[in-house]
C-alpha cells in the first residue's frame, strides 16, 4: 500500500524515525528504578530455600537489631489486613506472604524494610526461618495421578491437584475421522517452561499520602487500568478508593507478557508505604525475576494427526498437561483458562479437531503468562508445525508441497475453523511461495541430497503458522470481567498540534511514533505534532493494555475512530468557515475542500483555530474526542518461515546458516518499526527452541535460575534474520492492520525444529523437544550411530 | 568498615563521594552521582546495562566496587554527547532503529563506542563478537549491527 499522506505528515507507511529514540540514547528515559523520592525507603524479601515446607517460626530479632532496619514484615501481619493472600487474574489465588506454608522454592516468605537497599539485603540475611520440608511435586503428571500429596491445602474441599478441565471441538467426528483416516500419526510434545527476562526487571515504588489518601505507585506494568482497579478491589476494605489510586507505568525495559501479573512484592511495597506513610522502592534481582516471576508454557502435550491417502489432512486431536505451578495465575481472558491454544488447526482445512487441556498444581512459581505470545498462540502454533512436518515426511511428501496441499484455500476466507475461529483474512500459499522463492528452496533441497550423500547434515525446516490476536470482541473476552476493549482520547489544540491518550502502554513497542502516525494518517496534522501518551491512569482513558499483540488491533483501531470522530467535526466547521453544505465538502489527509474547487479549502489546523476562535453557533467549542473501541473479531496475522540449519557431527551444535521470515500483518503503520518486531520476536523464537528452559529437580530446586544457566542469545548466535512480506489487510479493522509484536515469536520455533528434524529423518529421528541443545544432539547422533 | 572518600572524574567532571568500600559502582552513580542513564539487568555480569567506560574501557559496573574506580575516569551514557551533538553510535541507533525498550541501549552503545576505537574498520562478525557481553531482548541485534556500522562510516568520514 502506497502511503496516502506526504513523508512530512507521516501517516502510515512512512518508516519515520522513533519519537522515543532521542530520550533513550542520552540515558534520560525513566525506568522505574529511576524514581527516587524524598524519604523513600526500601523492600527487600526474603525467599524460602524449599519448594514446600511448613514455615515453623520466623524470627526476626537480629534484622531488627541492625541499624536502618525499620521493620519485617510477615504474612501474620498482613492477615491482619486480609492483604496475606490476593486474586490472580484467572481467579485463583496466591500468597502475598505466607502464614503457614511454602509452595516453591523462592516464594516470598517476609520482606524487610530499610534505609537503604544494602541495609534490606542484610536485613534479609539476617531473618531466621524455621522449616518444616514436605514432600514436593514437581511433576505435573504425576500431581494428577490418585495418592499424589494434596498441595492447595488452603482451599477446603480441594482433594486433588487438578485445577481445570478445558476442552473444544467436536470429539465424535474427530474420533470417526480418525477412525477412517489411511494414516495417523502421534506425537508427544513437550514446551519447557521458560522467562520473558526483559531486561528490565519487574518493580515499583508506592508512595501513599496519609493527608490525602492518594496512593501513587510508578509500576513496571504492561496494564495499569487494570492493575488500578484490582488494587482498588483487593484493598478497598483499608481504604484505598480508586478515585484516589494512581498507576503510572513510566518508560518499561521490556515486558513480553512478564509484566501484566501482580507480583507479591507489588502488594507489599504498596502495604508497607501505607502502613510507614514513606514511599518504598522494590526492584527484584535477577534470581529473584528468574525463579520467582511467573513463567510461561510448560505443557506436555500429545498430538495425533490424520490423513488421507493422498496426503490431505482430515483431522487433529490432542491432549495437553499443563503445568500451572501451585496457583493458576495465568494472563488469560477469563473464559480461556488455556488461552487461545484453540488456534491449534493452524493455516489447514481440517474438518474435525478435538482439544483438551487440564491444568494441574505443583510446587513451582505460578505462571501461564505469555512469552510475548499471544495467550498460548505458540504452543498452537508449535504443535500444530510439527504435526504437518512429521506427516510431510512420514508420507515422504516435501513439507513445502504438502503444506500447500492442505493450505486454507485464499477464497474462502471468512474462514470458519474445526475449533470455532472466524480467521478475517489470509493468503498462505502467497507467503509460502515469496518465502521459498526468497531462500532458493530448490536449491537447498539439491544441495542437501548432495550433502546427504557426503554424511554432511543439513536440514530446511518451515513453519506456516497462523495467529489469533487483538483481544478481543467483549462478548467473548474479559479480564476478572473487565472487557477486553481499548481506547484513545484526542484533544486537538487551537494551533492544530495533538496531544492522543492510550488505554495501552509500549514496552519498547515504539506507541509514541506509531499511534502518532494513526493520527496523521486520518486528520492530516503531522506526527511530530502529536504527543502520545500512555500508562498514567490519572490521565489516560481506561484501556487493559498492552500484550498478545493488542495494541494496535484494539487501541490503534479506537485512534482511528477518535480521529474519525473528530473529523466528523471539523466538517461542520468546515462547512461553516467555506460557508458550503457539509455534503459538498471533501476530505483528503490535512484539508476539507469544496467539490470541484480544490482551491476552497480550510485545513486541519485552520479547522482547529476556528473551533476555539470561531465555531459555528449552536455547535460546542473544541475540537477533542473519545473512542472505546470493541473489536467485531479478533485478527488473523500469518506468516511463512524456512529455517536452513548444519548441524555439527563432532559437537551437536546447531547453526542456523539462513533464515527467512515472510510476515503477512495486514496494512503497515511503520515499516521500519514492524520489522523491528519482526527481528526481535525471531530472536525470541529462537531462544527456547535453542537455548532457554527452566527445570527442577525431585525436590523442586530450580537449575536455571540467573543468567549463568539460562541462555539468552547473544548477538554471536543470533542469525541474520531476512524479512519479507505480504500484505492481507484484515477486513475489520478500521485501518486494515493486524498486530505484529508476537508473529515471529511464534512461528519461529517450529520452523528451526523442523529443520534440525529434517537434518537427522533419514537416520530415523522423528522428534526432538526443545531446547534442542548440543548436549541433546549429540546423543541423538551417538544414539543413531553417527557419532563416537 | 569505614566509609572512604573516593574522587573520580564522571563525563569529565570531577566528583568526590563517601562510599561504603561495599557499595557497587553501578549504585555509586546511579544513586550517589544520580545519573540513572547506566541500568542494572543481572547482576551477574551476564546482560551488560550496566556497562560504563573506565578509563575508556567497557566493564560492568554492577559487579566493580566504587573504591576501585578511585582516581579514575568514568563515561557513562550521560556523556557521550559533546557540546549538543550526538555521539556517531547514538546517531547510528536512532537512524538504524537499533533500539526498541531502550534498557540495554546505554550499555550497548558504550561497548560499541570504545569498541569502534579500537577497530575503525570492523566487520560484522567483530561488530557481534564485541557485543555479546550485552544482551538485548527486543531488537535481536540485526540493527545494533546495522547502528554501529553506520557510526563507523561515519567516524570513518570524520565523524
Amino acid at each position: 500500500m502506497a502511503p496516502r499522506t506526504s513523508p512530512e505528515v507521516g501517516g502510515m507507511g512512512h518508516s519515520i524515525k522513533r519519537k522515543e529514540d532521542p530520550r533513550f540514547v542520552r540515558g534520560q528515559g525513566t525506568y522505574v528504578d529511576d524514581i527516587r523520592l524524598p524519604g523513600m525507603i526500601y523492600l527487600d524479601i526474603v525467599r524460602s530455600p524449599f519448594a514446600h515446607a511448613t514455615i515453623k517460626k520466623i524470627n526476626p530479632s537480629k534484622a531488627l537489631s541492625i541499624p536502618g532496619v525499620l521493620a519485617v514484615i510477615t504474612g501474620q501481619d498482613l492477615a491482619k489486613y486480609n492483604l496475606h493472600w490476593m486474586p490472580t487474574l484467572m481467579s485463583d489465588t496466591q500468597m502475598v506472604l505466607p502464614v503457614d506454608k511454602v509452595m516453591f522454592q523462592s516464594q516470598e516468605v517476609a520482606a524487610v524494610l530499610a534505609t537503604d537497599r544494602y541495609i534490606a539485603a542484610d536485613g534479609v540475611e539476617a531473618v531466621e526461618v524455621e522449616y518444616d520440608p514436605l514432600p514436593v511435586v514437581v511433576d505435573p503428571k504425576k500431581a494428577l495421578e490418585p495418592g499424589a500429596p494434596i498441595l492447595r491445602t488452603d482451599k477446603k474441599d480441594k482433594k486433588d491437584n487438578h485445577i481445570f478441565h478445558w476442552e473444544v471441538g467436536d470429539k465424535s467426528a474427530t474420533e470417526k475421522a480418525f477412525a477412517a483416516a489411511k494414516t495417523t500419526i502421534r506425537q508427544d510434545i513437550y514446551i519447557p517452561r521458560i522467562h520473558v527476562a526483559s531486561i528490565e526487571t519487574p518493580g515499583c515504588v508506592a508512595q501513599f499520602d496519609k493527608v490525602t489518601g492518594k496512593l501513587t505507585v510508578w509500576l513496571t506494568t504492561q496494564a495499569p487500568h487494570a492493575i488500578r482497579t484490582v488494587v482498588a478491589l483487593v484493598a478497598g476494605h483499608v481504604g484505598l478508593s480508586e478515585e484516589k489510586i494512581r498507576i503510572i507505568a513510566p518508560d518499561i525495559g521490556g515486558g513480553f507478557g512478564g509484566k501484566v501479573p501482580v507480583y507479591p512484592g507489588y502488594v507489599i511495597a504498596i502495604a508497607a508505604s501505607v502502613l510507614t506513610g514513606k514511599p518504598v522502592k522494590w526492584v527484584e534481582d535477577r534470581m529473584e525475576n528468574l525463579q520467582a516471576d511467573s513463567f510461561a508454557r510448560d505443557y506436555h502435550i500429545t498430538a495425533e494427526l490424520a490423513a488421507e491417502k493422498d496426503g490431505t489432512l482430515t483431522a487433529l486431536r490432542i491432549k495437553t498437561i499443563a503445568d500451572h505451578g501451585y496457583t493458576d495465575a495465568a494472563a488469560n481472558p477469563s473464559k480461556f483458562p488455556a488461552g487461545l491454544f484453540g488456534i491449534c488447526t493452524g493455516s489447514y482445512n481440517l474438518k474435525a479437531a478435538h482439544v483438551q487441556v487440564d491444568g494441574a498444581y505443583t510446587n513451582k512459581p505460578p505462571g501461564g503468562i505469555a512469552y510475548r505470545c499471544s495467550f498460548r498462540v505458540t504452543e498452537a502454533a508449535y504443535a500444530i508445525e510439527r504435526m504437518v512436518d512429521i506427516m510431510a515426511h512420514e508420507l515422504n511428501m516435501d513439507p513445502a508441497d504438502f503444506r500447500r496441499k492442505n493450505f486454507i484455500p485464499a477464497d474462502s476466507f471468512p474462514y470458519k475453523s474445526a475449533l470455532g475461529w472466524e480467521y478475517d483474512s489470509g493468503n498462505y500459499d502467497a507467503a509460502l511461495t515469496k518465502a521459498m522463492e526468497k531462500i532458493g528452496y530448490a536449491g537447498l533441497r539439491k544441495e542437501q541430497a548432495e550433502k546427504r550423500t557426503r554424511g554432511e547434515l543439513m536440514g530446511i525446516g518451515i513453519s506456516s503458522f497462523t495467529e489469533i490476536v487483538g483481544a478481543g470482541p467483549s462478548k467473548h473476552f474479559d479480564i476478572l470481567g473487565l472487557k477486553m476493549f481499548d481506547s484513545c482520547e484526542i484533544r486537538v489544540h487551537p494551533t492544530g498540534k495533538a496531544i492522543a491518550r492510550f488505554g495501552t502502554k509500549s514496552q519498547g513497542q515504539g506507541h509514541e511514533t506509531t499511534y502518532a502516525q494513526i493520527v496523521a494518517e486520518e486528520l492530516g496534522i503531522p506526527a511530530s505534532h502529536v504527543l502520545v501518551e500512555e500508562g498514567d491512569t490519572d490521565t489516560a482513558p481506561y484501556g487493559l493494555g498492552t500484550y498478545a499483540s493488542r495494541s494496535t488491533p484494539t487501541a490503534g483501531a479506537a485512534g482511528a475512530m477518535a480521529a474519525r470522530k473528530i473529523r466528523d467535526k471539523a466538517r461542520k466547521i468546515a462547512a461553516h468557515l467555506l460557508e458550503a453544505r457539509e455534503d459538498d465538502l471533501e476530505w483528503e489527509p490535512g484539508k476539507f475542500f469544496v467539490r470541484g474547487n480544490p482551491g476552497n479549502a480550510k485545513t486541519i489546523q485552520e479547522i482547529a483555530l476556528a473551533a476555539y476562535t470561531n465555531h459555528p453557533q449552536g455547535t460546542e467549542a473544541g475540537l477533542e474526542a473519545v473512542s472505546y473501541y470493541d473489536p467485531p473479531n479478533l485478527t488473523f496475522p500469518f506468516g511463512s518461515y524456512i529455517c536452513v540449519v548444519d548441524l555439527d557431527k563432532g559437537t551437536g551444535e546447531v547453526k542456523i546458516r539462513r533464515f527467512v521470515a515472510v510476515d503477512d500483518c495486514g496494512n503497515i503503520i511503520n515499516p521500519m518499526i514492524v520489522e523491528g518486531q519482526i527481528h526481535g520476536g525471531l530472536t525470541m523464537g529462537m531462544a527456547p527452541a535453542l537455548y532457554e528452559e527452566i527445570n527442577y529437580d525431585e525436590e523442586g530446586n530450580i537449575q536455571g535460575g540467573s543468567f549463568m544457566d539460562y541462555l539468552l542469545p547473544t548477538a554471536v548466535e543470533t542469525p541474520n534474520w531476512e524479512t519479507d512480506k505480504t500484505c492481507t489487510p484484515s477486513p475489520h479493522h478500521p485501518l486494515g492492520a493486524k498486530g505484529v509484536g508476537e508473529s515471529a515469536t511464534v512461528g519461529a520455533p517450529a520452523a528451526i525444529v523442523n529443520a534440525v528434524v529434517d537434518a537427522l529423518w533419514h537416520l530415523g529421528v522423528r522428534h526432538i523437544d526443545i531446547p534442542i541443545t548440543p548436549a541433546k544432539v549429540w546423543k541423538c547422533l551417538r544414539d543413531h550411530g553417527v557419532s563416537e | 568498615m569505614a566509609n572512604r572518600k573516593i574522587h573520580v572524574k564522571v563525563n569529565g567532571t570531577p566528583m568526590e563521594a563517601e562510599v561504603e568500600p561495599r557499595l557497587l559502582l553501578v549504585h555509586c552513580i546511579r544513586d550517589t552521582f544520580q545519573l540513572t542513564g547506566t541500568h542494572i539487568g543481572c547482576d551477574t555480569s551476564h546482560c551488560g546495562a550496566c556497562t560504563v567506560l573506565l578509563d575508556g574501557k567497557p566493564i560492568k559496573s554492577c559487579t566493580f566496587f566504587a573504591i576501585q574506580a578511585d582516581g579514575r575516569s568514568i563515561t557513562t551514557v550521560e556523556g557521550l554527547e559533546q557540546n549538543g551533538t550526538l555521539h556517531p553510535v547514538q546517531e547510528g541507533f536512532c537512524q538504524e532503529h537499533g533500539l526498541q525498550c531502550g534498557f540495554c541501549t546505554p550499555g550497548m552503545m558504550l561497548t560499541a563506542a570504545a569498541f569502534l576505537k579500537e577497530n575503525p574498520k570492523p566487520t560484522e562478525q567483530s561488530i557481534r563478537r564485541a557485543i555479546s557481553g550485552n544482551l538485548c531482548r527486543c531488537t535481536g541485534y540485526v540493527n545494533i549491527v546495522k547502528a554501529i556500522q553506520y557510526a563507523a562510516a561515519k567516524l570513518a568520514a570524520g565523524g
